[in-house]
């Protein structure tokens, strides 16, 4: 029987040629559960590899690990789209002599694709595969739903590597990555924990603030001239994101509204949208709990798409160009309506842009859901820390003290304003929620670059500085 | 126009600095069940120093203090009395006595402080059977009663019966406080609905109480606020009859005619102030002819 | 002036409050401060407990403040709290 299985992973290792000074991948849809970033490098350090450059869709604090890997010079860069605040504080502490370099998440499938950032060997978490590399993240005990983040590598990697700890007779039906793309295959115990890789079910926020703020937000959207059949929509895994979709369910319901699909990291909220007849079908990049897991693989109305297809810039077309609506978090936002999502209010990184500036860029109507502050410190900014996403991107910010309009979009604000929703400037939402917390003092910054944030069309937006050591 | 009004645990920062924007038309600061006895003068500070220094410009402020027959309530209005909340909601109120001793006390602070008289109103808190069937006597006790409100949680457990969903229990108190404040002219609120996840329960809670003539509801929970909204305002259709009313007096005092039909029913005094009420409530919730 | 004789706290280490513990000692203010905004707000909180120890004439006392972020008024609140609970004649 022909095969590509290998006995480990350190002989896959040998195999794919990995040598000092190359790049290696990952993909991040075991999330916090992943165990294989942390296994591949405890391998390449135990073979005494050195200076890698890690190119990971996205970094999570499950990750920790690679802090160490980083202090022995095996791993000397990172690239990624997203970095969770454990590897995140450390990179602010200047851990790493070169910039991380931040990308989105149509930026890095295009730079890999456009060879801007090759990739040696790709090593890829599969929660099933067959002997010859065809693999699927629906089945298994390890089953994420959704690859999409995983395809690039797959396709444009010089070696590619399917690490799987469900091995399956061959052929898998339905797979995901084919065999074309794939050189070796390893089995493992478990290239994850299940509790980490999916929540159970997502929960409708208790917390008020977020319930009003989503209630807003599907006021906006209810009045925005875009909410009618053939609507389509993207909301994140927070709160208040995911109450809102609830909130619009509710509306599209009532009004008998039929839109086209719903996009993105789907949660069970978005599979109720589907259910309910929301939406037509539903474009998947990645799985966020069990009832989208589930959706993906016994609903063909739910599809599976790649990062590519999902957000590229550049290409002949993506799905973002098609979205109407996208509702977005901030962790900072400033009065030209720029956001960072890369770093806390003190600089520290805890974030990336993930899907946030290709979304916006896409979106006919971009929101912001934000409290007007966060454990006193205020959202609204003069300047942004980082511009994750650029406030042109930006059409709308909803809080729970008022919905300020970015001014570009005459539009937008005519149509809520007649419906009467409390629109005020964003200045004076600033002064609104200044009034309440005080005005904070700016904190100083360090003088050196520890990451770059590169914006969709792979220009150089932004750069995050050190958070300097008290 | 005070449809909604929900509790905020006087003890909990979180809940009360974000307590003006949750869309409820007034905000009952809780210093009584919400708060330990340990932490009542902790609570009655913060409450004091959060309506004194956070803006509530379009939310009325209403503090439960606690009951008469506890150590705490003459201290509680101490402190809140001078932020002028527009409501004292004085717990297991039995008779007129109570709103008598609550009365003076609250007089006497508001003399001190150079209030005009009546400044803050009071709100007796309906919850043992006693206060049910002394209703009428606690609405006119004085003339600083704004509102009669019902207590379902603690009525029920002195019926000594279940407090359920359905509510059949206290339908009897319902009815009676309702009939109990209008025939004193003053408002009345009904009891919180207390599963925070039942979203169709609310609605058909909501809307009963609104049918048994209730002015507006009380929450627990700020997920209850924009049902209790939605059902105690006014329905366009409302509306337009109500400008419909008005409309057919006006012509009537035109022609100088005394009795004035419409659609073929005899418009008489309570007809016109209905219409009245429901213009009024249209106008603060900015619904006018155009809108119709 | 008002004399802290027992040991006392007031607050919580939930999100948006305080927790203030207040002592007695011999000569002068001792304030040590913990905050997840330090860096922002830590002169503000300062500020506002020493204002509120200066209001109820407080000259003696060893503080220990844990903020999470909470608002002036709230600060206040707790350090007020926390005075009346450690004075003489509670």
């Amino acid at each position: 029987m022909n095969s590509k299985l290998v006995a480990s992973l350190r002989e896959a290792i040998g195999l794919a040629g990995l040598h000092d000074g190359m790049t290696i991948s990952f993909h991040h849809h075991l999330r916090n559960g992943d165990h294989v970033l942390n296994m591949v490098l405890e391998e390449i350090a135990g073979l005494g590899i050195r200076e890698l450059t890690v190119n990971a869709s996205s970094i999570f604090d499950v990750h920790a690990p690679i802090l160490e890997h980083i202090q022995n010079h095996v791993v000397t860069k990172l690239q990624c789209d997203y970095m969770a605040a454990t590897v995140g504080r450390a990179v602010s502490q200047g851990i790493l002599d070169t910039p991380v370099e931040f990308r989105t998440h149509g930026g890095r499938p295009r730079d890999i694709a456009l060879g801007r950032t090759p990739i040696d060997v790709a090593f890829i978490a599969a929660p099933t595969a067959d002997p010859m590399g065809n693999c699927s993240g629906k089945y298994g005990k390890s089953a994420c739903g959704s690859l999409g983040y995983a395809f690039a590598d797959a396709r444009y990697a010089k070696k590619v590597v399917v690490i799987t700890d469900n091995l399956v007779p061959y052929p898998l039906q339905d797979w995901s990555i084919p065999e074309t793309d794939v050189d070796y295959v390893v089995t493992v115990d478990a290239i994850g924990d299940p509790k980490g890789i999916v929540s159970g079910t997502t929960r409708i926020t208790r917390d008020p603030v977020g319930l009003v703020m989503a209630s807003q937000a599907a006021q906006v959207i209810r009045h925005s001239g875009l909410l009618k059949d053939g609507f389509s929509f993207q909301t994140g895994a927070g709160g208040a994101s995911l109450a809102a979709a609830k909130f619009l369910k509710d509306i599209m319901v009532a009004e008998g509204i039929q839109g086209s699909f719903g996009l993105g990291g789907i949660t069970g909220y978005m599979v109720d949208m589907l259910r309910a007849g929301c939406f037509r079908s539903l474009l998947d990049v990645q799985c966020f709990d069990l009832q989208a897991v589930e959706s993906i693989r016994d609903d063909p109305r739910h599809q599976e798409i790649s990062a590519q297809h999902y957000a590229a810039p550049g290409d002949r077309s993506a799905v973002v160009d098609s979205l109407d609506v996208v509702i977005l978090g901030a962790t900072e936002i400033d009065t030209d309506f720029n956001v960072n999502v890369h770093t806390d209010s003190s600089g520290s990184i805890m974030g990336g842009s993930g899907g946030h500036s290709d979304t916006a860029a896409g979106a006919k109507l971009a929101m912001i859901i934000a409290p007007m502050f966060r454990a006193r410190l205020p959202i609204i900014t003069d300047h942004v820390t980082c511009i994750s996403t650029p406030g042109r991107d930006i059409d709308v910010l909803v809080t729970q003290g008022g919905i300020a309009v970015n001014p570009n979009n005459t539009e937008l604000q005519r149509r809520l304003s007649d419906a009467g929703l409390p629109l005020l400037d964003i200045r004076a939402l600033k002064e609104k929620a200044e009034a309440i917390t005080g005005k904070p003092r700016a904190l100083p910054r360090g003088d050196r670059v520890i990451a770059q944030v590169f914006g969709r069309e792979g220009q150089l937006q932004d750069v995050i500085y050190n958070v300097p050591q008290k | 126009m005070r449809r909604s009004m929900l509790f905020l645990p006087g003890n909990t920062p979180n809940m009360l600095i974000n307590g003006s924007c949750l869309g409820a038309d007034a905000v009952i600061f809780d210093l009584e069940d919400a708060v330990a006895p340990a932490e009542k003068d902790a609570a009655r500070i913060l409450v004091r120093n959060t309506m004194r220094d956070l803006d509530f410009r379009g939310c009325e402020t209403i503090v439960r203090i606690n009951s008469i027959d506890t150590p705490y309530w003459k201290r509680d209005l101490d402190e809140v009395l001078p932020q002028k909340p527009a409501l004292i909601l004085l717990p297991k109120t039995g008779c007129a006595a109570d709103v008598e001793a609550a009365d003076d006390y609250i007089t006497l602070v508001e003399q001190r402080l150079g209030f005009a008289p009546n400044t803050v109103g009071l709100m007796p808190l309906i919850e043992t059977a006693l206060g049910v069937e002394n209703a009428f006597a606690i609405a006119s006790a004085r003339s600083r009663v704004a509102a009669l409100f019902l207590g379902a949680e603690d009525l029920t457990a002195d019926l000594q019966c279940q407090r359920t969903k359905e509510g059949r229990e206290i339908d009897y108190a319902r009815h009676r406080l309702v009939v109990a404040a209008r025939a004193a002219n003053v408002a009345v609120y009904d009891t919180p609905f207390t599963d925070v996840n039942d979203d169709e329960g609310i609605r058909t809670d909501a809307a009963y109480a609104k049918a048994l003539g209730f002015t507006g509801k009380a929450a627990i929970s700020p997920r209850h606020v924009e049902v209790i909204n939605q059902v105690f305002s006014p329905t366009i259709k409302e509306i337009r009859y109500a400008f419909e009313v008005m409309d057919a007096i006006a012509l009537a005092k035109e022609q100088g005619r005394g009795a004035i039909a419409l659609h073929g029913k005899m418009i008489d005094a309570p007809i016109v102030a209905r219409a009245r009420q429901t213009l009024d409530m249209a106008r603060e919730l900015g619904i006018g002819r155009e809108d119709l | 002036m008002t004399e802290i004789i027992r040991a006392a706290s007031a607050g919580t280490l939930e999100s948006s409050d305080v927790y203030v513990e207040i002592e007695p000692r011999t000569q002068g203010i001792e304030l040590q401060l913990e905050s997840v905004v330090l860096g922002q707000f830590g002169g503000a909180i300062e500020a506002a407990v020493r204002e509120i120890l200066a209001q109820f004439q407080v000259e003696n006392a060893r503080l220990h403040v844990v903020d999470r972020g909470a608002l002036d008024c709230v600060i206040r609140a707790r350090v007020e709290t926390a005075i009346l609970r450690g004075k003489g004649d509670n």
